[in-house]
This record gives structure tokens, sequence and C-alpha cells, in this order.
């Protein structure tokens, strides 16, 4: 028997509302699709007309978030099933992805097995394995020639720097220079991900957020591994073979330099498992920073001891700034673009000016002692990204300022973070290339 | 009248393996089964039968297949496997304890109303 046309919309519409739900699999949509079509059909032949049966039906058959609550209580295994791997995703696999991953482990490896100086595998670590993250990138974008030329360029170049600059062994400039290369790198590969399109605001704001999400999934998978290697370890061990070479020299530097492309895979093949993460990490950790930051103002003026302030401290500092900037991103991406100011971007602006001041108190100190002691490379390239972080942070105070008083939407603070990109580019790029030849490569 | 939730969700189960004890049946069936033998009187959300369906079929109680009806509508069936048989053989003799101690407390010669007295040393 056919229903009316009208008939079928409804119970289409009422099947999407359903299929929305996460703990009914589309097997028990049918299943209870087939059960409205006989109870239709029955109140039908009792004298209704389909759309009164349709009604009376639906009411029947419970509301729909009771009844999703009923599948849940059952079926509690789907909820997680968003976080493994559901047979579809697996099928529509992405192209170049084993490849990608099995490139990114080998490329730690095999220099190794050649004979390679361990120095110059943590030298070259960060081309090594984000060259094969940026081609996946490519690949899956299916980016043009152009795009590929230019990524592939930034790589080059930083290879080039690193390979043919007669560098000082343990000299300050080496070090500095391939720390800096795997952000400028990272930041090639977010052009990758683009697409080419790095001018895109919004697909900066991508990448932004993609660098959040793939943080998240790394630590997850490094936690696993480290459970993996520990219990590997353990178990040989307790009959009596030595597990230390598989787990040192394979397992741990192939694991970790794989995982790095499988991160990024799985930020895009679950998008939305992560996301629900990033604004409840920040809601934890945006307040207890703020109180470490607080804390440490108040440790800074009391204690005003000039003596005690030295370059450590500067590189602790550093990692604060970019902790706290990591947090403000995190918020950010995670915001809903149309949603006014809370009390939470009110902590947030109070983070952020107990991180100013903080840094700035540390600044004045270090300040009157560089000129003491000289200029080292270390020294300019912590003190650059100091200045690098604190215009930032600058920025987004007085931006962030101007949004809780409701004068301005949260897409200006986003323009501000995305239009910033280039400059830590930029930075990177500057410590690579110029700063070894500046401090004649010691 | 209305019977409490409780009573309504330990009686599911029997009464749902006693359905499928007669043959396979699929879901609104079952329930037309239920409305009928208790009178329209026993009646619950009908979307709660399918989360009880599928737990009964996790545990091995039932087993399902997809069948296409003769109109072209394909329904899920739903019969009673051997562990099912036996759980339910069980669970009808413990209903049938409680059925028939009940029957004696409320029938045996007492008025529903009286007070109960205690009789004997």
């Amino acid at each position: 028997m056919t229903m009316a046309y009208d008939v079928e919309e409804e119970i289409a519409r009422w099947r999407r509302h359903l299929e929305r739900q996460r703990s009914l699999a589309p097997a028990d949509v049918d299943e209870l699709e087939a059960h409205l079509r006989d109870d239709i059909e029955h109140l039908e032949a009792a004298g209704l007309t389909p759309d009164e049966g349709f009604l009376v039906g639906v009411r029947r058959l419970g509301r729909v978030d009771e009844l999703s609550r009923e599948f849940a209580r059952e079926h509690s295994d789907r909820l997680w099933k968003q976080l493994v791997l559901s047979d579809a995703s697996a099928g529509g696999r992405s192209p170049g992805l084993l490849t990608a991953v099995l490139m990114a482990a080998l490329a730690v490896k095999v220099p190794w097995v050649l004979g390679a100086p361990p120095d110059d595998i943590l030298r070259f670590g960060g081309i090594l394995v984000l060259a094969p993250l940026a081609g996946y990138f490519l690949l899956r974008t299916g980016a043009s020639a152009p795009t590929a030329i230019g990524v592939g360029a930034v790589f080059a170049v930083s290879a080039g720097a690193l390979a043919l600059y007669p560098f000082a062994p343990h000299g300050q400039t080496v070090l500095l220079a391939s720390i800096h290369a795997v952000v400028l790198l990272w930041l090639a590969a977010g052009i990758a991900y683009a697409a080419g399109d790095w001018r895109s605001e919004r697909a900066r704001m991508d990448f932004i957020r993609f660098t959040g999400e793939w943080v998240v999934y790394y630590a997850l998978i490094a936690l696993g591994g480290g459970v993996l290697a520990a219990l590997t370890l353990g178990v040989f061990g307790a009959l009596g073979a030595d597990a230390r070479t598989l787990v040192q020299d394979w397992l741990v530097p192939c694991g970790a330099a794989g995982s790095v492309v499988v991160a990024a895979w799985l930020v895009e093949a679950k998008q939305s498992v992560v996301e629900n993460m990033a604004p409840i990490l920040t809601k934890i950790f945006t307040p207890l920073f703020t109180i470490l930051l607080l804390a440490l103002a108040v440790t800074a003026l009391v204690r005003w001891d000039l003596a005690a302030v030295d370059r450590d401290l500067l590189i602790l500092l550093d990692g604060i700034l970019v902790i706290v900037l990591g947090l403000l991103l995190y918020a950010l991406s995670a915001r809903e673009p149309a949603a006014a100011a809370t009390w939470f971007d009110r902590l947030q602006l109070l983070m952020l000016v107990s991180a100013l001041v903080v840094d700035v108190i540390v600044l004045f100190a270090i300040g009157s002692r560089i000129g003491a002691y000289g200029v080292t490379a270390n020294k300019v390239a912590a003190l650059g990204l100091n200045v690098v972080l604190l215009v930032n942070l600058v920025g987004a105070g007085v931006l962030q300022w101007r949004f809780v008083r409701g004068r301005i939407p949260v897409a200006r603070l986003e323009r501000w973070q995305t239009g910033y990109l280039p400059v830590f580019f930029a930075w990177c790029a500057a410590v690579v290339l110029v700063l070894p030849l500046v401090f004649a490569f010691g | 009248m209305r019977i409490g939730k409780d009573l309504v969700a330990a009686a599911a189960t029997p009464l749902v393996l006693g359905i499928l004890a007669d043959g396979e049946s699929y879901g609104y069936a079952i329930l037309q089964r239920i409305g009928e033998l208790s009178g329209g009187e026993l009646d619950w959300r009908d979307g709660m039968l399918y989360p009880l369906l599928h737990r009964l079929e996790r545990l091995g109680l039932v087993e399902s297949r997809w069948v296409d009806a003769p109109t072209g509508r394909r329904r899920k069936h739903y019969r009673l496997s051997a562990d099912g048989e036996a759980v339910f053989a069980d669970q009808r003799r413990q209903w049938g304890i409680i059925t028939e101690t009940l029957g004696r407390v409320w029938n045996d010669g007492h008025v529903p109303g009286s007070p109960v007295i205690a009789t004997g040393a």
C-alpha cells in the first residue's frame, strides 16, 4: 500500500531526526520505521487518515530523546564508536596515508641504520618527519603544482641551510636552527594543508584548529605508546629476554615519527571528537595558568633580585607565553562566532594581563644584564621569541578588552591571530637562515 | 487502569519471551499480541520494546534476521534461541510461583480490605 506523498515526507523527516541520534544505528532506524509504517497502515484500516495515523504512531513510539536514551543504555558502546574507526571511514582511506606513515617512521630509522651520527638525525629530524606529512597534505588536497613547488622550496631551503652551513659541532646556532626549522616546516605543511590558499583567513584558522587538535591526538597516542613500551620491556624482561633494543631503537623512534602523520589523519577523520575536548581543556587550564601567572608576578615583585634572573628563566618564560598563546588559540578555535563575551573571556583577559606583567618584569631584569655578559645566539633567539610573543599578546589583550566590553566581534580576535602567522614564519626563517651567519655558526 | 512502570518493566521480559515461544515474530506484531492478550490494559511506549529485544539478543536469548514481507516491507524478525527457551522455562516457573502465591493470598477466603490476622500458635 502506498501512502500519500506528504506522509512520506513526514516519515522521511522523522527518520532523519532519528538518524542524528548517536545511540541509534541505521538498522535500528530501519526497524523503527517498519514499525511506524505497520502502525500507520493499521490505523488507516481503522479509519484514520494517513497523517493522523502518522501522528498517533510517532506518539506511540515515544519521544525521540527518551527513545535515544533507552537505546543508549542498551548500546552504550555506540557512543564510543565515534572514537573508533567505522567501516565507512576505513573504506574511504585517504590516498597516500599508509605511504606517508611508513615514510615518516622509516625516515628517522634509515639514516640511523646507514650509520649517520645521532646529532645529524636530530638536526634533520624535523625535515625527515614533516616532509611526508606535507606530502600527504599535498596529495590529499590535490594541490596545484605552484603550491607543491612553494612548499617543497621551504623544505629544500631549510634542509640546504642545515646541511651546508658549516656549523660548529655542539654550537648554539645549530641547535637553534634545527628547533626553529621544525616550527617553520610545520607552518609550511600548513600551506599544503590549505591547498595553497594560505592567504585565506578561514584556511589559516582551520590550520590553527588543526594544530590544537593534532596536539591532543598526539599526546593521546604518546600516552598509549608509553604504556605499550613499558609493558613490552616488562613482559620480555620477566621472560628473561632483553627487549631494550627493540623498544629503544625501533618502537619509540618509529612510533613517534609515524604518529605525527597518524595524528594528522585522525584529526581529519574524526573531526567532531576532539572539537568537544578543546573547550574543556581550555576551561580547566586557563584558570590554573592564571593563578600561576599571578603568583609569579607577585613573587617577581616581592623578590626583586636581579642576580637570580638569567637566561634559563627567559627560556622558561618563553615557554609560559607559548602556553598562554596556545590556550588562547584553543579557546578561539572552539568558540561560537556569534556568542557574546562571558566570564571566561574576562578570565582570559586576566590571564593575558598577568602574563604580560610577568614578562615585562623579567624583560627589564634581563635587559639590564644583557650588556654585562655580552650577546650570545641563545640570548638573541630567546629575546627575539619573547618580543614576537609579547607583541602578539599585547595585541590580543587589547582586542580581548574591547571584545569583553562588547565593542568588537570575536572575528577581530581571529583576524589578529591568523594575520600573525606570517610573523612566526618570518621569525623562524630568520633563526634558521640568518642567525647562524650573524654568530659565525658558533 | 494504569500499571506501574516497575511492574511493566519486570513483566516485559517474560511477556516477550512467552510470545516468541509461540513462534517467530517482529516488534509490531509482538506489541499487537500483548495489547490483545491484556485487553489493552498493558501498554508501554512502543519504541521501548526495541532496546529490550536488542538486549535479549545480546544475551543470546533471541536470534534475529531481516525478512522481506510480501508487501515489500523489511522487518526484523526475532525468535527464541535454545538458551532463550531454557530461560523462558525457568522464568515461567518463577512467575508461576508468584502468581499462584498472590492468588492464594488474595483469593482464599480473604476479603479485600479486611485486616490480616495471624492465626495458629
